[in-house]
């Protein structure tokens, strides 16, 4: 499970070897995420971005449960008690931002998590099971955020609802009762808003449960690291603790510099005005579009216009935009390529930064009217975005010349590794 | 199994059955089979309750609904327009050949006989289930004069029927009577 150089806990005192034999849990925190787990020595910024997600998870589920304590889910007042929150209640518009705000910045940090997984190829063997882990996280943080953002029964909130379960009424046969069952009704109405409202509440505990399952796999291969060559020796990693406490600690304070500026700066940039306005069935906002982090799969939706051999196109969006994401589930599968990080193989590089591209421009369509130019422009990248997991990174990982890697992690950061020496020319012993 | 006898073979290892096997098989169906009834609670629960369900019918007056003119209505918590067409908007209708439609249907399949003026539909894209635009003075009823969706660019036409963009069918028909020439009821 670790390296067998890693450092073993040792209680300082009489209570910690106590409590070391009735419940090590002191000596489990030790060998996850201190001194005890040996981590590569090379690990740059973008290895931050898994401990300020953590972070993130933490600032919601503590923001969320005190705004729960002034919340009401009900269709006839929650409107009223947000605004109940944001007024009267003491720092309210603070806690209230700073959730807002921090599914956001959930967002964000995750999203450069799974860029860096797709740059270093960190779900390759033996990490797919790390890597399948995180992707269910992040359909489990897409729906809590979904029917987070229904709670305050605004415009956005009513017409997202209906919108988001509409999709499943795509579903042949079974879609329009599927669909009546999850609202508990036709339109969205107090049902649907109280089981959003129960739902929100738990599923961030169930993602608190699949992030366990996430570090307890991560903890059998180890972290990977940017030279994708596994560690070989003792020189070629150093402890979690203090020396990637402290570089997460540095990363953390920088995530937090431009998370306030946010919240206290410009607290609803990222918001809707229409979402201040009461839940209204009887009229549509006429731009409706979800929060910025569904914009790149709202255009994958939108993109499908006319009907494709006998699927209808709200069916053909709807599989789609689902497809958008569970096609990362067979990323592990699609990329063959022995070499894992992004910087020895040249021609997977340039397709990895024409897919950002892809997924920016998808995202810009997301969030723009329903119109020409936009539909085309989606549509096109929609078919990019597809044909580079399907069609390109298979035949990439075929044809590319890597280039040469390191001998080892610490060749790689000092410029010579006296093992590699010794590799290469046994008679030097 | 030859009789009785030959099953009541308790601390036999290897093949054949015993009684064991029986009450091992028997209990975990008998708390499986329980197990699974108590799912339906759970999942019935979630459908529409009584009281939502009791708001089926509504009466609308339709009297002060000139040509050209339509209202918003609600049923089922769900907005319902109530159109009064024009001749020429029935024309428009009537010209079209449904074979070219997504959904075919004629404007006499979507209306009551001798009030094909009326068109009556509910304001649900099909789509997705945004309100169209259309109904309302002054709103946008695009390309094809009928209704539009601002949320994905649906168009119905002037029998509210889909004629372009995502939505598979044509603005549902509800249930209704006319009561009366000038009052209609819809569930």
């Amino acid at each position: 499970m670790s390296f067998p150089w890693a450092n073993e806990y040792k209680p300082a005192n009489g209570l910690t070897q106590w409590l070391d034999e009735k419940l090590p849990l002191p000596r489990f925190v030790y060998n996850a995420v201190g001194a005890g787990y040996p981590v590569p020595r090379n690990l740059n910024y973008m290895w931050n971005f898994g401990v300020l997600a953590g972070f993130c998870l933490v600032l919601q589920i503590v923001t969320g449960v005190i705004l729960a304590m002034h919340y009401a889910a009900n269709a006839g007042v929650a409107f009223d008690s947000v605004e109940h929150i944001m007024r009267d209640v003491n720092w309210g518009w603070m806690l209230r931002y700073a959730h807002a705000n921090g599914a956001s910045a959930f967002f964000v940090v995750v999203y450069l998590h799974i860029f860096r997984g797709f740059f270093y190829s960190s779900y390759k063997a033996p990490r797919e099971m790390i890597w399948l882990l995180g992707v269910v996280i992040f359909l489990l943080m897409m729906a809590t955020a979904f029917m987070g953002y229904v709670l305050p029964w605004g415009q956005m909130s009513f017409w997202g609802a209906k919108v988001i379960t509409g999709l499943f009424g795509a579903i042949p046969v079974v879609g329009e009762p599927l669909q009546v069952w999850l609202l508990g009704g036709y339109a969205p109405d107090n049902a649907a808003l109280n089981r959003f409202f129960s739902l929100h509440f738990l599923l961030p505990f169930v993602i608190a449960g699949v992030i366990i399952l996430h570090i307890w796999a991560l903890h059998i291969p180890g972290s990977s690291n940017p030279t994708g060559v596994e560690v070989k020796q003792e020189s070629d990693t150093v402890p979690f603790h203090p020396y990637y406490t402290a570089k997460d600690g540095f990363g953390l304070g920088i995530f937090l510099l431009i998370y306030c500026a946010v919240l206290f700066f410009a607290p609803n940039m990222l918001g809707h005005p229409d979402n201040y306005i009461p839940a209204n069935p009887l009229s549509t906002p006429a731009h409706i579009v979800p929060e910025w982090y569904f914009w790149p799969f709202y255009a994958i939706l939108r993109a499908f216009t006319s009907d494709f051999f006998f699927i209808p196109a709200k069916l053909m969006g709807v599989l789609a935009m689902f497809s958008a994401i569970l096609v990362w589930f067979f990323l592990p599968w699609l990329d063959t390529s022995p070499v894992r990080s992004g910087h020895y193989r040249p021609l997977f590089r340039k397709f990895f930064w024409l897919l950002l591209i892809d997924v920016a421009v998808l995202g810009y369509c997301g969030g723009a009217p329903a119109a020409e130019p936009f539909v085309m422009i989606s549509q096109i990248a929609s078919m990019y975005y597809f044909l580079h997991f399907l069609v390109i990174l298979p035949i990439v990982s075929s044809i590319e010349k890597p280039e040469p890697l390191p001998f080892s992690i610490t060749e790689a950061v000092l410029g010579k590794d006296e093992s590699a020496v010794l590799n290469a020319n046994p008679a030097a012993a | 199994m030859a009789d009785e006898a030959s099953i009541d073979t308790s601390g036999v290892t290897g093949e054949g059955v015993r009684r064991r096997d029986f009450i091992n098989i028997a209990a975990v169906s008998f708390a499986g089979v329980g197990g699974a009834a108590v799912l339906l609670p759970l999942v019935s629960q979630m459908a529409p309750s009584a009281d939502v369900l009791a708001q089926s019918s509504t009466e609308i007056d339709i009297s002060a609904i000139q040509p050209g003119q339509a209202i918003k209505a609600v049923f089922r918590k769900q907005p319902v327009f109530i159109r009064n067409l024009t001749p020429e908007e029935i024309a428009a209708a009537e010209k079209v050949d449904t074979s070219s439609l997504r959904d075919p249907q004629t404007l006499e399949e979507r209306t009551k006989e001798g009030k094909t003026n009326w068109l009556i539909t509910m304001g649900v894209c099909t789509h997705l289930g945004c309100v169209p635009l259309g109904a309302g003075e002054g709103e946008v009823k695009g390309e094809f004069g009928g209704y539009f969706c601002p949320c994905h660019g649906s168009s119905y036409d002037t029998a509210a029927r889909i004629r372009k963009g995502p939505a598979p069918k044509n603005l549902e028909v509800p249930e209704y009577a006319f009561t009366s020439d000038t009052v209609v009821k819809i569930g």
